[in-house]
């Protein structure tokens, strides 16, 4: 697995650890600082209050340097100027203690700004699912980006706040405190700066190196992940074949690789801090030694030492910091980049102006309709058809032939090439979406629930269903019953996927349909996980809920549909015969094939 | 000095190098000991955690505590230490000072404990929350048709900003209070420097004699320096603070896996009594699911014996799929007893019983690798050769479309098999079964993916290869089934009939009204 993928599945990664590039490191935070909207002026105030707040600690030693010069004035003859000591005392404690306030007023903010923002922006996310066009989830990958953005996300609003306050401190310091340095006195400056230098590029090397070995860690980890993933959901069929040994063969080997590469990762980046303080007690070394020559010659005072020694510890520091600092600001430039590449998906375009509203009878025409998901590669070629209202539709053909294209245009999931479909003699293109989608009560595929009660489950967007109606719809579902057995009847939460079993959620969602009083009905296989005989139960139902409305249903068993008004046959994607059960039957043709090939096997008895 | 700095670097990257040894080695016993222990566990085991919760379990989890557990290592050991060589340093030094330094630190501590006091739960909460936030997003893309058919998009948002809401919430509030971590530290070290050389100018200026106040002012300087280094190693420690309620809830979600004991157990029985393959007994077996108020199976009783075919069938959810399960014992049954081959299932070693057993689920599982590893899987893998393989694939009627396929018998099959067809994959996962060669088959609903022709085929050609074996089917369509020795038909968790298909016509309203709905009229006459 590459390490691509094993970022999707959201890995969140050990502090420091180098993550991806991203493609454009300005432009991404540029984007996101203007994302960030009103807390825009919070956080130029947090990164000002950043550099005010270091830039005041760093006041402190010079102040430490006076009071010593003060004590080793006063020490040949033991009258020390008490009194100058306090003021100056007094003075540095009011610098501190505004510093902290400073800085606790910085961190406030920007752990605001920070979590808001990647609040607002998990938001935006969800939002713009719903915004997009359906064709953009047909790619396979949608699910994993999906769970990626919202990860990122969540990484953002903590890595943001660390970051930015860790760069600017860090920065501030190092900065700050060589100019302090400078100023203080330039020789001993230079011996600081000369004696760490060497510390420097040794870091600079050790940290390029250990890259490639954290970059192996995330690759099998990836690996580790994969291999898990597929035991755990194939569980069963591993312990039945006694598969374990295989599958603990191949775990074993990950996990060394693994460890492997995590210890050479750790290592090196353990080796960093030791050798910080390495490169910090060296210069300090120096400074004492050359700063005591000096003092020796009188060239500087014993409290300017004093002042050093902090000072080369404040700059010695934060180049640690800002290495990391850098990384973790690259990852959550990768993190936006990303969440922002989603959020610029072209949307579904807005219908705000569309005046047109329906309450259709059920009349619904199909002209020379053609329509192709990938540019170039048409699958309806000029469909034409006219349904009047309250016929049954049926559309029939093998698995992948295309039959929920049809549904997905009706419903307008996806436009149309050319051509056009009209209900009630209006053209869908001149209705906004959500009113075609009044038209019709649906039924999919795949039954889908969510966790919350069955009440909710099948009440869902809708308001003012009440009780005695969800029952009537249930018993005719032939699910009423089942769900009087649950413990809290109709408040059951259904949470995991065992409670229920693929019919019983088939019948849930078919309920959910029949509470809707639309003109049409879409069944699109809606009882492929239903028994046959429930299916009868179901159909029974249906049957009279068709009975009013115009209903397109979409089936595999044939008998279910014989007595269609009009059957559509699709085969590779297109369109092949059309007509009802008795005419496609006399045409002898891929129809009957299909029709056939589903009674032969009753001969076999 | 400089060998001394030298010496201390040179020690630490030793120090350095056990440390990540044994955090990445800590991580990968972890990971084995979860691996380990899951795969022991039963379904119902499985099902309590989730899978999606297990997979989490074993790397993220174990990520943040090998993280703690190093970063722990590193710190904890090294800045008590240094705290307490330092302070044994200067223990001996003017009171003043210590007493300064003792107050600064009991400070720091206080500090630190408050702000854990006040996070650490709030850490848990937003674990729960995220898997919150995740779940509706996934739900919201799953369901993303409906959602758009029923004009739903402002209910799930609405669904969705509650939650983020919240989440965000706990982590503004959670961040705000880690926010006093640095300044705080920093003030208190800052001050107590100050302190020092402030207590100081008071006690030389109290000292007598020249000599007295030097060696007090030497004493301030080193004073300050050690007094600092503990400040710095008790600072250190706060690095882990900032990790550890993470880790430790991770640690704990990780202790959960491990100590949960699998509720099925081996037995001892390897071998079984000779005379006695290939027959199972169900003996008035009841079954509940764990957690279901009802029964999902009750009192069910009936034998096969060798050789047989045995369908069963029913209406959706009436325990087809769980009557077979409780045969390689993925369940164990709650009364009444599940024999094979003479002895019960509980008292088989668990592998000796799945040597028996060629199990084919209703969906199709497929493993990264290529079709022949696929096909020749499990514990009889060393022993088939190239050409078994052919030929249970040939049997399960996949020759032709993985002849076509790039690499034929060693073509790639990807993850979950997703450049496979669902029919495709079925039929992989039937010539695994064969190319077992088991005492036994069981199809739990396996030929429904297939077209009516492929399914006609692969059954009678599995007939005449697998003679002698005996074979349980699942199944929905009567075609599938009535040609089988014997009929198990159930309805709501209880045996309504059992016999062959002609009589069961006759006998049995439940198998009626299934045959009615599939056949037509002149073919149940018959």
């Amino acid at each position: 697995m590459s390490p691509d993928q094993e970022r999707r599945r959201g890995q969140r990664h050990a502090p420091g650890t180098p993550t991806e590039k991203p493609e454009n490191f300005r432009q991404a935070w540029s984007r996101l600082f203007r994302y960030m909207g009103r807390y825009r002026a919070w956080f130029v105030v947090a990164v000002i209050l950043a550099v005010m707040g270091t830039a005041l600690t760093l006041l402190g030693p010079n102040v430490l340097s006076d009071i010593t010069n003060i004590i080793k004035d006063g020490l040949l003859t033991g009258d020390i100027d008490l009194e100058g000591i306090a003021a100056l005392g007094f003075w540095l404690a009011a610098i501190y203690g505004i510093s902290a306030a400073i800085s606790l007023v910085q961190g406030l903010i920007m752990a605001t700004v920070a979590q808001r923002t990647a609040g607002s922006l998990r938001e935006d996310i969800s939002r713009k699912i719903d915004r997009v066009p359906l064709g953009y989830f047909d790619s396979a990958k949608s699910g994993d980006l999906m769970s990626r953005v919202t990860n990122d996300a969540d990484s953002l609003g903590q890595d943001t706040n660390r970051s930015v306050s860790t760069m600017i401190v860090a920065i501030t310091q190092f900065l700050g405190s060589l100019l302090m340095m400078m100023y203080t006195n330039l020789t001993l400056a230079g011996v600081a700066v000369g004696s760490t230098a060497f510390g420097f590029v040794l870091m600079v090397l050790i940290m390029s190196r250990s890259q490639k070995h954290f970059e192996a860690q995330q690759n099998h980890l990836g690996a580790m992940n994969g291999h898990i993933t597929e035991t755990y959901n194939s569980h069963s069929i591993v312990k039945s074949y006694n598969g374990d040994k295989r599958a603990k063969r191949e775990f074993d080997q990950i996990n060394e690789d693994l460890r492997h590469s995590g210890f050479m990762a750790m290592f090196m980046a353990g080796t960093m801090m030791p050798l910080m303080n390495f490169i910090g007690n060296f210069g300090y070394v120096m400074v004492c030694i050359v700063g005591a020559m000096m003092v020796l010659d009188g060239s500087v005072t014993i409290g300017t030492i004093v002042a050093f020694m902090i000072y080369i510890r404040l700059f010695t520091n934060p180049l640690q910091q800002m290495s990391q600092g850098l990384t973790v600001m690259q990852s959550v430039a990768a993190a936006s980049e990303r969440i922002f590449g989603f959020l610029d998906e072209p949307e579904l375009e807005d219908e705000s102006r569309k005046a047109g509203r329906i309450h259709a009878k059920g009349h619904v025409e199909f002209r020379d309709v053609r329509f192709s998901y990938v540019p170039g590669k048409e699958i309806i070629h000029g469909f034409s058809a006219d349904i009047k209202p309250g016929q049954k539709v049926a559309i029939v053909g093998p698995t992948g032939a295309g039959k929920t294209t049809m549904v997905n245009l009706l419903m307008r999931f996806y436009e149309v090439d050319s051509g056009d479909i009209l209900i009630d003699g209006v053209s869908v293109k001149d209705l906004t979406r959500e009113n075609v989608h009044e038209q019709f009560c649906m039924v999919l595929q795949d039954s889908w629930l969510f966790e919350g009660s069955i009440r909710e489950n099948l009440v869902y967007s809708r308001e003012g269903i009440s009780q005695e109606r969800i029952e009537e719809v249930c018993k005719a579902v032939g699910v009423h019953h089942f769900i009087t057995t649950l413990p809290e009847g109709y408040d059951t939460v259904i949470a995991d996927n065992d409670t229920l079993s693929a019919g019983q959620r088939q019948q849930l969602t078919i309920a959910r349909a029949m509470l809707d009083t639309s003109p049409m009905l879409i069944l699109d296989e809606a009882t492929s996980s239903v028994d046959t005989r429930t299916e009868q139960i179901i159909q029974q139902a249906m049957d009279s809920l068709a009975r009013e409305r115009t209903s397109f249903v979409i089936a595999h068993r044939l008998s279910t549909i014989r007595n269609s008004d009009l059957i559509i046959v699709m085969r590779n994607g297109s369109v092949v015969e059309q007509g009802t059960h008795d005419e496609l039957l006399a045409k002898g043709g891929f129809y009957q094939d299909l029709y056939d090939s589903q009674f032969e096997e009753t001969d076999m008895g | 000095m400089l060998a001394c700095a030298f010496g201390s670097l040179l020690l630490a990257i030793v120090v350095g190098l056990f440390i990540a040894s044994m955090g990445t080695s800590v991580g990968k016993a972890m990971r084995e000991r979860q691996f380990d222990q899951v795969e022991k566990y039963s379904s119902a085991e499985i099902n309590r955690f989730s899978i999606y919760s297990l997979i989490t379990r074993s790397t993220n989890d174990v990520n943040q505590v090998q993280t703690a557990f190093i970063l722990g290592l590193m710190v904890a050991i090294r800045a008590p230490m240094m705290a307490a060589l330092a302070i044994m340093k200067i223990s001996s030094k003017n009171i003043g000072w210590v007493e300064v330094t003792v107050f600064c630190v009991l400070v720091m501590l206080a500090c630190i404990g408050a702000i854990l006091w006040f996070t650490f739960p709030r850490f848990k909460r937003i674990q729960w929350m995220n898997d919150d936030v995740n779940r509706i997003t996934k739900e919201g893309l799953s369901g993303i048709h409906v959602v758009h058919a029923y004009n739903a998009e402002g209910y799930q948002e609405g669904k969705f900003k509650k939650a983020n809401d919240e989440l965000t919430g706990t982590h503004v509030s959670v961040t705000r209070a880690m926010a006093f971590l640095q300044p705080v530290m920093t003030t208190i070290m800052s001050m107590l420097g100050l302190a020092i050389y402030w207590l100081g100018a008071v006690i030389i200026s109290e000292a007598e004699g020249l000599e007295e106040r030097l060696i007090d002012f030497s004493d301030m300087i080193v004073f300050s320096s050690y007094a600092m280094q503990i400040i710095a190693a008790f600072m250190m420690l706060i690095i882990v603070f900032m990790i550890l309620p993470r880790a430790m809830v991770a640690a704990r979600r990780i202790d959960e896996v491990v100590s949960t004991q699998p509720t099925i157990l081996d037995g001892d029985v390897v071998e079984s009594p000779a005379g006695m393959e290939g027959r199972i007994s169900f003996r008035n077996v009841s079954f509940r699911y764990p957690g279901a108020a009802q029964d999902a199976l009750t009192d069910i009783s009936f034998d096969v014996e060798k050789g047989e075919t045995v369908a069963i069938i029913g209406s959706t959810g009436s325990g087809k799929s769980t009557l077979v399960k409780l045969i390689p014992r993925f369940y164990d049954v709650g009364s009444g007893e599940v024999v094979v081959d003479g002895v019960n299932v509980k008292d088989y070693r668990l592998d000796a019983l799945h040597r028996k057993i060629g199990y084919v689920p209703q969906k199709a599982v497929m493993f990264q690798g290529t079709v022949a590893s696929n096909v020749n899987y499990g514990d009889t893998e060393g022993e088939r050769t190239e050409e078994d393989v052919r030929k249970a694939i040939e049997i399960a009627q996949g020759a032709e479309f993985v002849e076509r396929m790039e690499g034929g018998y060693e073509g790639k099959v990807a993850e979950g098999g997703t450049n496979l067809s669902g029919g495709q994959k079925q039929r992989l996962s039937i010539a695994r079964a064969v190319c077992r060669r088991p005492e036994l088959y069981i199809f739990d609903d396996s030929f429904s993916a297939l077209d009516y022709k492929t399914d006609r085929q692969l059954r009678s050609q599995l007939k005449k290869e697998t003679a002698g074996v005996t074979t349980i089917i699942v199944a929905q369509r009567i075609g599938t089934i009535r040609d089988a020795d014997k009929i198990v038909v159930l309805d709501e968790g209880r045996v309504a009939g059992i016999g062959k298909h002609e009589d069961l016509l006759r006998e049995c309203e439940v198998y009626y009204q299934i045959a009615r709905s599939q056949l037509s009229e002149e073919e149940l006459v018959r």
